[in-house]
C-alpha cells in the first residue's frame, strides 16, 4: 500500500470524524471568552444528537432531502435554549461554573433517555432512514493530488465546520461584538465601566455555545451514529473541550486541534487496515488527545493561557 | 446556631425537596402517576432486606466518592478527576486480588491499600502540575479520566485477560463479600465495604478537623497568600490534599473491585460513580457526617429508581433528571440564600 492510498483512507476519514469536534469546540471558544467555562458542551452535544434524530426520523416523510438540514437547525435552537440554564446558573446566580456544567450533563443524559424512553418504548431509536449526501467539491476536487484527499466524497457539514472556524476567527478579532467578548472575559470590570453590558455579553456567548454544541451533536448523531442512545455522546464533548484548549482558545487553533483529535479517532478506528500502523496499539491513539492537552496546559507545546476572568461570575460594584 | 450555619443545613435540604417537587413535575407533564413513582423508588430501596442491601452497597462507593470529592473542595481544589482515580483503583485491587495467594487478613488489606495508592497516583499528577505550574486541576483531571479509562481497557485486554472484555474473578481472600451478608439481605451484592467507607468518613474528619496537618491544608484552601506568610508550604499542600483525594476515590474504586463485581471489565464509557460523588459532597456539604447521609439519599435513589419502570412504569432516568436539578439547585444556592435571608428578614 503506498503513503498516498494510507492517506486517501486516512485524511477523508479525519475530516470525517473531526467535524462534530470542530463545531462544538467552536462554542466553547465564544463561551469561554466571555469568561463562563463550558463543561456543559458534552450535554448540550447530547441534546443536539437527539434532537436532530428524533425530529429526523418525526418529519423525514415530510421533508424528504432537506430534513437533515432541518434537524439541525432543531438541534441548534434546542440547543441554544438547553443552554439558558448554564447561562442562568452561571451567570445570575452566581453558581460555580464547574458545577453547573457538570450539572447540564447529567440533566442532558437524563432528560434525553428519559423521553427516548417514554416515546419509543425502548432504550435508543431507529437508525434514520435521511443523511447527508457525500459530496465533490466543485472545481477543488479536480486539484490533482489534494483534490481527492481534501475535497472529494466528504459531508457538507464537515466543510461549514472549516469555514466557521474562519468566520467565528472574523466575529471573535476583527468585530466590535468579539472585542466585547474578549473584554468581558479578561476584565469585566473594565468592560462594564465602558458601557459593556456584561450580563448580556455572558448570556449572549454561553448560548452560542449551546447553539453549536447543539449542532455538533447533531451533525455527529447524523453522519457517524445514525440513531440516539446512552453511548452516542460518550466523551465527545470533552474532547471538544480539549481541543478548544489545545487550540488555545483560538478558533483556528481550535479547529486545528479538532482536527487533530479528529485523525486520532480516526486512525484508533482505520488502523488496523493500514500497514505500518498496524502494531501500533489503538491505546496510544485514544489517549494522544488527551495526553497533548496536559502537555499544551503545562507549557511542553507552547504555553496555552486562559482568558483571565474564566470561572468568575462579575459582580457589579466588588473589586 | 447562627443564621449561617442554619442556611448551610437548609440550602441542601431546600434543593433536594426543590428536586422532587420538580421530578414529580416532570412525571406529571409525561403522564406518569408522581405518587405511584415515589412509592415505587422507596419500596425498591427501602422495601425488603434485598432492597435494603442493594442501597447500602450502592451507598458504599458513594461514601468514598463524595468524600474524595470534599476532601479536595475543603482544600480549595476542585477533583472532577474522582471518576478516573476511581477506575485505576479499581484496576489495580482486582489485579492485586487475582495474582497473589495470601491469607485474607494480608490480602483484603493489601487490595484496598493498593487501590488507594494507584487511585493517589492517578491524582499526584495532576496535583503536581496545579502546585508547580498553576495549571488549573478541573481540566486536567478531566483528560485524566479519560486516559484512565483508555488505559484500563487496555490492561484488561492484554495482560488481565487474553483479549477478553473482563479479569478473572478475585480470590476469596480479597473479596469483601460474605456468606452472612448474603443470608440476611437474601442474597444482595450488599458486602463489607460500607464498613470501609464509614471508617472513611471518620478518617477524613479526623485529619481534616482534629490534626495540625488538616488545619494546614484547610488554610491553603482558604487563602495562599495567608498560608504561605504563616510559614506553610503551598505547593507541597496542594500535592497532598490531591493526593489524599485520589486516595479515597481510589478505594471507591475498590469497593466496586472487590465488593459488588469481584472482577473488572472492559468499559464503553464512565461508571457515574465519581461525578455522582460531586452530588454528594454538595449535598452533604463537604462534611463527613454530611456525606454519610447525602450518599445514602443517592444510593437510594439510583437503586430504589431500579423499581420504578415495573411498578410505576416510569423509566429509571427520572432519577438522573432529579439528581441534575438537586446539583443546578445547590450549585445556585446565592439565589436560594438571597430567598432565604428576604424570608428571614420578613419574619422579623
Amino acid at each position: 500500500m503506498s503513503i498516498y492510498e494510507v492517506l486517501q483512507i486516512i485524511v477523508p476519514s479525519a475530516i470525517f470524524f473531526a467535524a462534530p469536534l470542530i463545531f462544538t469546540a467552536l462554542g466553547g471558544v465564544f463561551s469561554e471568552r466571555s469568561g463562563v467555562v463550558n463543561i456543559g458542551l458534552e450535554g448540550l452535544m447530547i441534546i443536539g444528537a437527539f434532537v436532530s434524530v428524533v425530529f429526523n426520523l418525526t418529519f423525514a416523510d415530510q421533508f424528504g432531502a432537506f430534513t437533515p438540514w432541518l434537524a439541525l437547525l432543531a438541534a441548534m435552537i434546542v440547543g441554544a435554549v438547553f443552554s439558558l440554564l448554564h447561562a442562568v446558573a452561571s451567570v445570575s446566580f452566581r453558581a460555580d461554573q464547574v458545577v453547573s456544567g457538570v450539572a447540564i450533563n447529567f440533566l442532558a443524559l437524563g432528560l434525553t433517555l428519559f423521553l427516548v424512553k417514554k416515546m419509543y418504548g425502548k432504550g435508543q431509536t431507529d437508525q434514520i432512514q435521511v443523511g447527508f449526501d457525500k459530496i465533490d467539491v466543485p472545481v477543488l476536487s479536480h486539484i490533482p493530488v489534494i483534490g481527492p484527499l481534501f475535497f472529494s466524497n466528504a459531508y457538507i457539514p464537515s466543510y461549514l465546520a472549516i469555514i466557521l472556524a474562519f468566520v467565528a476567527w472574523y466575529i471573535i478579532y476583527k468585530t466590535p461584538f468579539g472585542l466585547r467578548l474578549r473584554a468581558v472575559g479578561e476584565h469585566p470590570m473594565a468592560a462594564d465601566t465602558m458601557g459593556i453590558n456584561v450580563t448580556k455579553m455572558r448570556y449572549i456567548a454561553v448560548m452560542i455555545s449551546g447553539a453549536l454544541g447543539g449542532i455538533g451533536g447533531g451533525v455527529y448523531a447524523t453522519i457517524i451514529s445514525r440513531d440516539f442512545s446512552h453511548a452516542t455522546i460518550s466523551g465527545h464533548g470533552f474532547m471538544a473541550l480539549a481541543a478548544m484548549i489545545f487550540g488555545k482558545w483560538h478558533p483556528i487553533g481550535a479547529m486545528g486541534a479538532a482536527l487533530f483529535f479528529g485523525l486520532a479517532q480516526s486512525l484508533s478506528i482505520v488502523g488496523q487496515t493500514i500497514p505500518f500502523l498496524k502494531n501500533v496499539p489503538t491505546v496510544y491513539l485514544l489517549i494522544a488527545p488527551y495526553v497533548l492537552t496536559i502537555l499544551a496546559l503545562a507549557g511542553f507545546i507552547g504555553r496555552a493561557e486562559a482568558p483571565k476572568s474564566l470561572g468568575t461570575p462579575y459582580i457589579k460594584g466588588k473589586r | 446556631m447562627n443564621l449561617n450555619r442554619l442556611n448551610q443545613f437548609f440550602v441542601p435540604v431546600l434543593a433536594v425537596l426543590l428536586g422532587m417537587i420538580v421530578g414529580s413535575i416532570v412525571m406529571i407533564v409525561s403522564g406518569y402517576n408522581p405518587i405511584a413513582g415515589y412509592s415505587a423508588l422507596i419500596y425498591g430501596a427501602f422495601g425488603d432486606p434485598y432492597y435494603i442491601g442493594e442501597t447500602i452497597r450502592q451507598t458504599t462507593p458513594y461514601i468514598l466518592s463524595g468524600l474524595a470529592v470534599a476532601f479536595a473542595f475543603r482544600t480549595g481544589l476542585f477533583n472532577i478527576g474522582v471518576e478516573g482515580q476511581l477506575i485505576v483503583g479499581w484496576l489495580v485491587a482486582v489485579w492485586v486480588g487475582v495474582s497473589f495467594d495470601l491469607p485474607k487478613v494480608i490480602h483484603l488489606p493489601l487490595a484496598i491499600l493498593a487501590a488507594a495508592l494507584a487511585g493517589a497516583l492517578w491524582a499526584l499528577i495532576p496535583g503536581i502540575l496545579k502546585a508547580y505550574l498553576k495549571v488549573h486541576e478541573v481540566i486536567i483531571t478531566i483528560m485524566m479520566n479519560y486516559i484512565a479509562l483508555h488505559v484500563t481497557n487496555a490492561i484488561i485486554r492484554s495482560v488481565l485477560s487474553d483479549e477478553g472484555f473482563k479479569s478473572q474473578p478475585i480470590h476469596e481472600s480479597a473479596s469483601l463479600r460474605s456468606d452472612f451478608l448474603d443470608a440476611i439481605t437474601y442474597h444482595s451484592t450488599m458486602h463489607y465495604g460500607i464498613i470501609i467507607a464509614v471508617i472513611g468518613a471518620v478518617i477524613m474528619w479526623f485529619l481534616l478537623e482534629k490534626t495540625t496537618k488538616g488545619f494546614e491544608l484547610r488554610a491553603v484552601g482558604f487563602n495562599q497568600h495567608a498560608s504561605q506568610y504563616a510559614g506553610m508550604n503551598v505547593r507541597t499542600n496542594i500535592v497532598l490534599a490531591m493526593v489524599i483525594s485520589g486516595a479515597f476515590a481510589g478505594v471507591a474504586g475498590a469497593m466496586e473491585g472487590l465488593g459488588t463485581f469481584g472482577n473488572i471489565s472492559t468499559k464503553a464509557g464512565f461508571t457515574g460513580i465519581g461525578f455522582d460523588g460531586i452530588a454528594v459532597a454538595l449535598i452533604g456539604g463537604n462534611n463527613a457526617f454530611g456525606i454519610l447521609l447525602s450518599a445514602l439519599l443517592f444510593g437510594a435513589l439510583k437503586v430504589g429508581a431500579l423499581e420504578m419502570p415495573s411498578s410505576a412504569g416510569v423509566p429509571t432516568e427520572l432519577v438522573d433528571i432529579i439528581i441534575a436539578l438537586i446539583i443546578f439547585f445547590v450549585a445556585s444556592s446565592y439565589i436560594i440564600r438571597l430567598l432565604l435571608s428576604r424570608l428571614q428578614k420578613g419574619a422579623e
